[in-house]
């Protein structure tokens, strides 16, 4: 029982460290997906939205963490 | 074999495995000193066992989502899990946490061991046993999970498990080699490598299986690779600066 709790605490740590980091990268996915899912935008300008949000995100997120020490 | 798809998804499993195996080397290697190489190697084999069954279960089940829908199962779970090795990678770089170390690893495995089996000596070869089945099915479960995730979206499973299987025999034999815990191994560099590696990956299927599309195809996802790298990069060099900043100041 002991093993198996940890395999799956183990699974839910591969994607989930820092819960604000995995919570702005689902919204930010959720955002683009409104973008071109549902108003069907299909240019370039998509991805490099994807792209500059995430990199936002990760850079909010390392500066927060390295602020705390 | 188009080499151009499958070296990417290949060398992406390769160093994403490498990192793992290591880890699962390291306290293998601890329960093998401790109790003997019975119960470690029992141990592995039941692990190794159990992550083929989780493959043989989990694979089939990927041919039942629609493409596009798993392009985005794949590329969230790739960003979630990528983004979070870049991020530990960031901060270690930048001294925020310490880096991991393969030789205390095997020291607190060790002594960790030692106490058990000093508590439950009946029961020594099992608790020897299990504690080397967690060590593989807990980092072997990360290895599946890259296979699966960068294989998945583009029809690469196989190559990406030659690459992980490469990663875990090149290990091995070097683990034979030298018997002890593979402390060099540049861990937190490979991490970062495949963090930027996975996080290109998944930002990629996501939009792909959103309907949206890239310019140059799959040509997108080495220019995402170094647009997340040198973000990467930049975030460490501003964390030092502000750190250097900011202890210059309380000087």
């Amino acid at each position: 029982m002991i093993v198996i709790n940890a395999i799956a605490k183990e699974l839910f740590a591969l994607f989930v460290d820092d819960g604000s980091l995995a919570l702005a990268i689902l919204a930010w996915v959720a955002v683009i997906a409104a973008l071109v899912s549902w108003l069907g935008y299909s240019g370039p300008g998509g991805g490099l939205l994807l792209f500059a949000g995430l990199i936002a995100i990760l850079f909010e997120n390392v500066l927060r963490r390295a602020r705390l020490g | 074999m188009d080499w151009t798809h499958a070296t990417p998804a290949i060398s992406a499993a390769f160093i994403g495995s490498f990192v793992e195996v290591v880890e699962a080397f390291t306290i293998v290697l601890a329960v093998g000193t401790v109790r003997g190489w019975r119960p470690a190697l029992q141990g592995t084999a039941a692990g190794l066992a159990l992550l083929v069954a989780l493959v043989v279960l989990l694979g089939p089940l990927f041919s039942l989502i629609p493409l596009h829908g798993l392009q985005v199962l794949v590329g969230v779970l790739l960003l979630l899990f990528g983004m979070r090795w870049l991020r530990k990678a960031i901060l270690r770089s930048a001294g925020i946490i310490g880096l991991h170390d393969e030789d205390k690893a095997f020291d607190k495995e060790s002594s960790q061991l030692r106490q058990e089996i000093a508590a439950h000596a009946a029961a020594a070869d099992w608790l020897a046993m299990a504690t080397a089945f967690k060590a593989v099915v807990l980092e072997g479960v990360e290895v599946v999970f890259i296979v699966l995730a960068v294989g998945a979206g583009n029809g690469m499973i196989v190559p990406a498990s030659l690459g992980a299987l490469a990663a875990a025999l090149v290990v091995l034999l070097i683990g034979l080699a030298v018997h002890k815990p593979l402390a060099q191994v540049p861990e937190n560099t490979l991490k970062f490598v495949v963090g930027v590696m996975l996080s290109a990956f998944g930002t990629f299927w996501v939009l792909e299986g959103l309907g949206g599309s890239w310019p140059g195809a799959d040509a997108a996802i080495l220019a995402l690779a170094i647009g997340f790298a040198l973000a990467a990069l930049g975030a460490v060099r501003w964390i030092k600066s502000q750190r250097a900043a900011t202890e210059g100041a309380r000087a």
